[in-house]
């Protein structure tokens, strides 16, 4: 089965051009130019990954991120027009995974749909890890806090299988953008920050306080093993 | 001529060194001064005049009370040897003296002698006048009174001691001069409070202006109750009113200018990606076509990008985004591990965290290095070094140099080094260096192009990026 690839892009022209680079990678793309056309096709077929253009008529993207997150873990990546960079974090916080800033690169978009893509396989390490009330069942793709389990999305669970393999270890972020995103040095590290605090408010029972992911300062995050 | 301008120039200097405040309390403190020499003297005049008259009027009431008793005593054929009984039954005043001539005889008085009487009441008394005199005798200021008694050829001549007149007004005077100083420095005092309240408004305008300066613009003034200080208040927030919405309409335009600019672009991208991926199916004169097509967009691509940043921070809207960036790692990833330049790092380098916008630093660096290979043969060394207070980061090459003239407006838009014109294709924007500026001096640092010290040739620069240290060895 061919991997589907929503879009949502008014720009008729971008939208077109796009389409042409995705398809070139042997993708099917389903495209939409605007959020209720967008979440009415997912709707009625998921596809394996979403890219929203946060400039829309009507429903931002922003919302349409939202919305589709409600609908399931499928891996969103955002994409923005603007300099600035607080669309960057509210694009990240209503749920994206990854973002691009246009004009982007076609084979920077593919390589980035790919990393997603291989982060929606399940993992591969067989092995159950458990930290006090936090369990991981990595096979399944399971956390579970005190019993209950807790949905995660395919990059927080990823990113805390990061952790969890490497328990009482501090990870930089350029390692985990690495390790979860397959960025490079470069990359932007607020998608780290951003991830950690998403998963914090998952697996926290004080997310303001935490007791499991914990920030070392001027270092990164590592997984606390010690209570 | 040249020198008049000059000293005048100087004096203007020197004039401008003293502070408004510091002016006006001199101003205040100087009329204090000139106020209390005013009244001191016109206090001490008069007083000086008032008890040398009331002491005088007494004197000399005395004395002819005196004289009068003598003469009423005397007889034509008494003597000196009589005058002593006749001296005792006559009023005494503290500190006064009498003496008495008969014919050619003198009753002195315990101090005084005949030779102590000034020349010029002998005269008078001589001449049958009475008259008196303030003059210094022994040593002291005194009171001569001369009255003559005709009758009798006599003369009764009175003495009185005006020290006591002096001691008190010695007082005075002491005690003016100290509130003469109370009175300048209270003067003084006053002209810095009074300064301080009037230029408060100016102060609040001065603070305001730096907060505008500082990046809040959405600074005002509070309403002054005084109409002249309101108009004032009223006339910067106008001024800031207008700035701001200025700068928001550019941040504003900048930003819709990169969303239009943007747009085009993606698409132009995304179908070169395209083709680019299809271009063995193309004839041989379209590749050619192509490689153009790629190369210019990719071109035009990084001018509009590097003109969005360099409009951003004219807007004033680039902001750092500050993490603490691990020295040794980002110059690995920053050069992608360049084996063809030599590094020269600080033993510590491993262990070194700064904190920088790790984006604008590294394209800053990558900036040099670009400028490096396409004018300087490829960067040869990068050296960074550290001390308590900063960091270098210098890049050098084995080029041709850049001349002394040059150095300053290397770092301007669109200017470029003068071997640079005669390359057809350098791919550069001509803003690649301004934007290194930009980057550094936003993080409080700067930028600048020296001769090479560790590349061995004798051509060739050395750009030197210096930012303040702002974080310790961690570790």
């Amino acid at each position: 089965m061919s991997v589907r690839i929503l879009t949502v892009e008014d720009d008729e022209r971008i939208r077109t051009a796009v389409s042409l680079a995705l398809q070139e990678e042997g993708w099917e793309v389903e495209e939409t130019s605007n959020g209720e056309d967008a979440l009415a096709s997912f709707s009625r077929q998921p596809s394996d990954v979403v890219l929203i253009d946060i400039m829309l008529p009507g429903i931002d993207g922003f919302e349409v991120c939202r919305k589709i997150r409600r609908l399931g873990d499928v891996p969103i990546v955002m994409v923005t027009a603007r300099s600035d960079s607080h669309d960057v974090v509210a694009g990240l916080e209503a749920g994206a995974d990854d973002y691009l800033r246009k004009p982007f690169d076609p084979k920077e978009l593919s390589a980035r749909v790919r990393a997603l893509l291989r982060r929606s396989k399940t993992i591969g390490t067989p092995s159950n890890f458990s930290f006090d009330q936090l369990e991981i069942i990595a096979d399944e793709g399971m956390v579970r806090i005190s019993g209950q389990e807790v949905h995660l999305t395919r990059t927080e669970f990823k990113l805390l299988i990061e952790l969890a393999t490497n328990p009482g270890k501090v990870l930089s972020r350029e390692d985990l953008l690495e390790r979860v995103w397959g960025y490079d040095y470069f990359g932007d590290s607020r998608l780290v920050d951003v991830h950690v605090r998403r998963l914090r408010t998952k697996v926290e029972v004080d997310p303001a306080n935490p007791k499991y992911v914990v920030t070392v300062r001027g270092m990164g995050y590592k997984l606390q093993t010690q209570f | 001529m040249s020198n008049t301008n000059h000293n005048k120039s100087e004096n203007t200097s020197y004039r401008l060194k003293l502070g408004l405040r510091t002016r006006i309390s001199l101003f205040f403190a100087v009329g204090g001064l000139l106020v209390s020499i005013g009244l001191s003297g016109v206090t001490l005049v008069l007083t000086r005049q008032q008890l040398i008259d009331s002491r005088e009027n007494a004197a000399s009431a005395f004395a002819s009370t005196n004289a009068t008793r003598l003469s009423n005593q005397l007889t034509p054929e008494s003597s000196v040897e009589d005058l002593p009984s006749i001296v005792d039954s006559m009023t005494k005043i503290e500190g006064s003296q009498r003496l008495i001539r008969i014919g050619n005889d003198w009753l002195p008085s315990q101090e005084l002698d005949r030779e102590d009487i000034p020349q010029n009441i002998l005269n008078r008394v001589t001449e049958l006048r009475a008259g008196q005199l303030r003059a210094e005798i022994n040593g002291k200021t005194r009171l001569v009174l001369g009255i003559p008694l005709q009758v009798f050829d006599a003369a009764y001549f009175a003495v009185v001691d005006l020290t006591d007149l002096e001691e008190t007004l010695d007082d005075l005077r002491i005690i003016l001069f100290g509130a003469g100083a109370g009175v300048t420095s209270l003067a003084a005092l006053l002209g810095w409070w009074i300064s301080r309240r009037t230029l408060r408004p100016l102060r609040n305008v001065r603070e305001a202006a730096e907060a505008i300066a500082g990046g809040r613009l959405d600074t005002r003034l509070i309403r002054q109750s005084d109409p002249d200080l309101d108009r004032l208040s009223e006339s910067f927030n106008e001024m800031a009113r207008a700035l701001e919405e200025r700068i928001h309409r550019d941040a504003r335009f900048a930003s819709e200018v990169s969303h239009e600019l943007r747009s085009p672009l993606t698409t132009l991208k995304a179908s070169v990606g395209v083709l680019e991926s299809r271009k063995n199916e193309l004839s041989v004169r379209s590749q050619t076509a192509l490689d153009l097509l790629s190369r210019d967009l990719e071109r035009f691509n990084r001018l509009v990008s590097e003109l969005l940043e360099i409009s951003g921070y004219d807007a004033g809207a680039a902001s750092l985004e500050l993490e603490e960036v691990n020295v040794s790692q980002f110059i690995q990833a920053a050069t992608r591990n360049d084996t063809s330049i030599s590094y020269t790092l600080p033993s510590n380098a491993g262990a070194l965290v700064i904190s920088v916008d790790k984006r604008r630093l590294a394209r800053a660096l990558s900036n040099l290095l670009d400028n490096a290979q396409r004018y300087g043969g490829g960067a040869t060394v990068i050296e960074v070094s550290t001390n308590e207070n900063m960091i270098q980061i210098a890049v050098e090459d084995a080029g041709p140099g850049i001349s002394k003239e040059e150095r300053d407006i290397i770092f301007d838009r669109f200017s470029r080094g003068s071997s640079s014109g005669q390359r057809g294709d350098d791919g550069g924007t001509g803003l690649g260096l301004s934007l290194v500026q930009e980057d550094v001096r936003l993080h409080g640092g700067k930028v600048w192009v020296e001769d090479p010290k560790i590349t061995k040739s004798l051509t060739g620069s050395r750009f030197v990026i210096e930012l303040p240290n702002t974080r310790e060895e961690s570790l």
